[in-house]
């Protein structure tokens, strides 16, 4: 019997499951994915929201604004990279300056701090390749840039350090009411629990919907990126917001904590739940908005694009509350963006709600620091060379374009949440995510899985599933 | 051990070999190959098909072959080696940072360096192909390597985009490995492959090319399902109307190389925006003295003898570098390209530096019939070159005389360009 279930490996489960694993509670997270950061949490901007956008007095502003004040704190204790870069948001014209006016009270209401409204010169004094015609900016310099894959796996790690369990590949079929809680179905398996956290992304209405009548909606609202090489990382040093419209907060242009630039997102409602797909449209369009900010963007510079899906709830609010007719169930749903940012406080208040209701006691030894996997380049050179003595892993280079080492793909591939699949192990040792984008690498990082796994080549997956890389051998059906 | 050496070489495939053995032979016998790949030969050890070596040895070797002579070449003389060792970085002083398992991470002072780091595919996201990213997805060299060097069948039922040389091969090879090749497409309305590899690999199998076509759809979440062509109009943008959904578990892409210049980047050699590769003088010496060029790194090439050819003169040049202990400063004539001409290497010549005949590669735009290459300085005509047939995907060499760049007959500035009858 578990204590807790929560449902969905991305950042809010993993960020809830940390917090609930600092109390004396069994917790398990089920997650339909091979992997942490499958869903939302996967692909998304990166980007840690000062907080003027959101409706002050909504939950939305509060987590935003909690998350924010959070980040600095949590990615030293998870060992994740984390910068405050600051964020502009552009407007073009003079009569835009009443909505930016709006948006600067608005953030200092929702508690913002050091907010400023600058003029078309002193932005481009800031960043030198904004547009001429950009009239005046607000500057938010608590505005940040985070790692997704990072700071969801991280979460997820200290979570498991913590003894919360993480089952994968496990996807929830059915829920049903029983006297001392829930009985989750997944596949053949079925889990017991006293409470659930639904935190199921763009399927959190399903899950709610099955043990509640007051039904909610989510639809997947589709964003559409570019992925620059880092050669372009420097285009912009903040991050680059236009003044939004109804749709969210329109087309960005940043650079990455790895240092590359990343341009969109699109926004467009969608039927289909994992309809992850890039369309010409879309691209184009977040080229043409995005050319509005930054003229001479270097788009020749693209190594990837892709989509996301945010999880739209119909009143445009996160929904983070025990279901209204269904005790012991609890709702973490609607966590579109500043979903990435609250996180932490979204975790936060969803133990609060669950420890409560469970009365549950803090655990004496809780761990609160996670350390990062080894990264060779944030090593000197001294101990660099003493690391490829310990193990001569660290010398042999497989991702040419990254520089990712066999020592660093490996320690992923044996980490308390592990990496399964190629891009299980592109997340969390940027394997395959440079310019090349795994042409060269993705061979030997398949070998190095089938090794350490002890399974044949041809049950490695791109990302878990029925994405198996290899299909045969040669002349085998000849 | 050893930490100075005369000459380093970065890339022991084709062109870092060629230029090693060229090096010693002119008595520079102190040469450092550094090879990231677990043996020498570069990529012609995954090109396990025939038709290397016409122009060098007169007869049809496998890229393994190929590479395996100059190998003994370079055991002959006793080049050393390092396989699997990564160069993190080179200094405008030659001063080489690397790493390998078992020096960890060390630097090596060389009087001069060969750039010879080869080229790389572009990948998809280069190309902006809509669509779900599942697996199934391969650059055709990628899908070479599995299948050639690993005997791993990537997938069953395949479209291949984009008609590069790797593209064609991989068409037969999948075939004859009992994969189902049901198109190439090519975006442009010519092939960007040897026309041999359209008659041997496509033709003789049966296999259609679809010029002027693209991929506008990759559908399949977990592996692909399907791909979607498109034929595209003069601006190359997908028609509407034209779209045909072809089920399969596989995409290729053979869509460009790429030189592979990272290391000359952050060394600061100035690079061409055309071919992607160093600018080189006559000596394939690039902007900074003593780091010289050769083979894809420089530019894409259609063969390897014309590899070799190139990384024997980057070698024997560099000899010359080192013996003088610096370069000399004379006059030098840029090579402009004149209509019809995408680049030329090199892209200057200083008369006095060169050999009697000096070989200039170019690639033109588009295909040409019955056309000529022109040479000129100013009013005066250098060279003429009458050709058959020219296209984009076959690189062409002019051979400029010496004697014909006497100060009374150059001009500012040497022009090559196409001329159609």
């Amino acid at each position: 019997m578990y204590d807790v279930i929560v449902i969905g490996a991305g950042v809010s489960g993993s960020a809830t499951a940390r917090e609930l694993s600092r109390y004396d509670l069994k917790v398990g997270v089920l997650e339909k994915e091979e992997d942490v950061c499958c869903g939302t949490s996967k692909a998304n901007s990166g980007i840690v929201h000062a907080g003027f956008d959101a409706r002050p007095g909504s939950l939305m502003a509060k987590m935003n604004v909690r998350g924010n004040q959070m980040m600095e704190q949590l990615t030293e204790d998870l060992d994740i990279p984390f910068e405050r870069n600051g964020s502009l948001v552009l407007c073009f014209a003079k009569d835009e300056m009443e909505r930016l006016e709006k948006l600067k009270k608005q953030g200092e209401e929702n508690g913002v701090k050091r907010l400023q409204i600058l003029s078309g010169e002193e932005v481009r004094r800031m960043e030198p390749d904004l547009s001429k015609e950009v009239y005046a900016a607000l500057y938010a310099p608590t505005g940040g840039i985070v790692c997704p894959f990072e700071l969801n796996l991280a979460l997820a790690e200290n979570a498991c350090q913590n003894g919360a369990e993480f089952y994968f590949d496990t996807a929830v079929e059915q829920i049903e009411k029983t006297e001392g809680g829930y009985r989750i179905h997944a596949g053949e398996k079925t889990y017991e629990t006293r409470c659930v956290v639904n935190a199921a992304g763009v399927y959190a209405d399903v899950f709610h919907n099955m043990v509640s009548e007051k039904k909610i909606r989510i639809t997947p609202r589709k964003g559409e990126y570019y992925l620059l090489d880092k050669k372009a990382g420097t285009t912009v040093h903040h991050t680059i917001f236009q003044i939004p419209g109804a749709y969210g907060k329109g087309v960005l242009v940043t650079p990455t904590t790895h240092g590359n630039l990343l341009v969109g997102p699109t926004a467009v409602d969608i039927e289909e739940k994992e309809g992850t797909n890039t369309t010409k449209t879309g691209l184009d369009e977040v080229a043409q908005k995005a050319m509005r900010s930054v003229p001479n963007l270097p788009l020749r510079q693209v190594i990837t694009s892709f989509a996301g899906l945010r999880a739209h709830e119909d009143g445009h609010e996160f929904i983070i509350r025990e279901a209204e007719d269904a005790e012991g169930f609890f709702d973490c749903a609607g966590i579109e963006s500043p979903g990435l940012t609250s996180a932490p406080a979204i975790g936060e208040l969803v133990a609060e709600l669950v420890t409560g209701y469970l009365c549950a006691k803090k655990k004496k030894h809780f761990v609160e620091k996670r350390k990062g996997l080894v990264n060779p380049k944030n090593l000197s050179r001294e101990a660099y060379q003493e690391l490829i003595r310990e193990n001569p892993a660290y010398g042999n280079v497989i991702c040419r374009c990254e520089t990712v080492t066999e020592g660093e793909i490996v320690e992923a591939i044996h980490r308390l949440i592990p990496a399964k699949s190629l891009d299980g192990v592109k997340r969390r040792t940027r394997a395959g995510m440079g310019r090349c984008q795994a042409g060269f690498c993705s061979p030997k990082t398949m070998e190095i899985l089938a090794r350490e796994w002890k399974v044949p080549m041809e049950t490695i997956t791109k990302a878990g599933k029925d994405s198996r890389l290899i299909r045969g051998y040669n002349k085998d059906s000849l | 051990m050893k930490t100075t050496y005369d000459i380093v070489v970065i890339g022991g495939g084709p062109a870092g070999l060629a230029a090693a053995c060229a090096a010693y032979d002119q008595g520079i016998q102190d040469v450092l190959i550094l090879e990231r790949d677990k043996e020498l030969g570069g990529i012609l050890n995954q090109c396990i098909h025939n038709g290397f070596g016409l122009h060098t040895f007169q007869e049809e070797l496998t890229g393994p072959e190929y590479a395996k002579r100059y190998e003994v070449e370079a055991e002959k003389r006793k080049i050393s080696c390092l396989l699997e060792t990564m160069v993190l970085d080179i200094s405008p002083e030659k001063e080489i940072t690397a790493l390998n398992r078992k020096d960890g991470l060390f630097t090596i002072q060389a009087k001069a360096v060969i750039l010879a780091m080869g080229c790389r595919e572009r990948p998809r996201g280069a190309l902006n192909i809509p669509g779900y990213r599942p697996a199934g997805i391969y650059s055709a060299g990628t899908a070479q390597r599995l299948v050639n060097i690993e005997g791993y069948l990537p997938g069953r039922e395949v479209v291949i985009l984009g008609s590069g040389d790797i593209g064609l091969i991989m068409a037969r090879r999948m075939t004859l490995e009992g994969a189902k090749v049901k198109v190439v497409a090519e975006l442009m309305p010519y092939s960007g492959g040897l026309k041999r590899n359209i008659v041997q690999c496509l033709d003789d199998f049966g296999i259609p090319l679809k010029l002027s076509h693209t991929v506008v759809d990759i559908k399949g979440k977990e592996r692909v399902e399907s791909v979607t062509l498109a034929q595209v109009d003069e601006n190359r943008k997908p028609i509407p109307g034209t779209e045909e959904e072809y089920a399969c578990d596989t995409l290729l892409l053979s869509v460009g190389l790429i030189p592979e210049n990272e290391l000359s980047d952050k060394l600061g050699v100035q690079l061409h925006p055309v071919t992607g590769g160093p600018v080189v003088n006559e000596s394939l010496e690039t902007s900074i003295p003593g780091i010289f060029a050769c083979g894809n790194v420089l530019h894409v090439h259609d063969l390897v003898d014309f590899v070799s050819q190139e990384a024997t003169m980057a070698g024997t040049c560099a000899a010359a570098y080192v013996n003088a202990g610096r370069t000399e400063e004379t006059e030098e004539i840029p090579v402009k390209c004149g209509s019809g001409v995408r680049y030329t290497v090199p892209a200057k010549i200083r008369p006095a530096c060169m050999d009697e005949t000096l070989p200039v590669r170019f690639r033109v735009g588009q295909v040409y019939q019955r056309a000529s290459i022109m040479v000129r300085s100013g009013d005066t005509v250098l060279l003429r070159k009458k050709r058959p047939i020219m296209a984009p995907g076959e690189m062409e060499t002019v051979y400029i005389k010496k004697d014909s760049l006497s100060p009374d007959n150059i001009g500012n500035d040497i022009t090559i360009s196409i001329e159609e009858e």
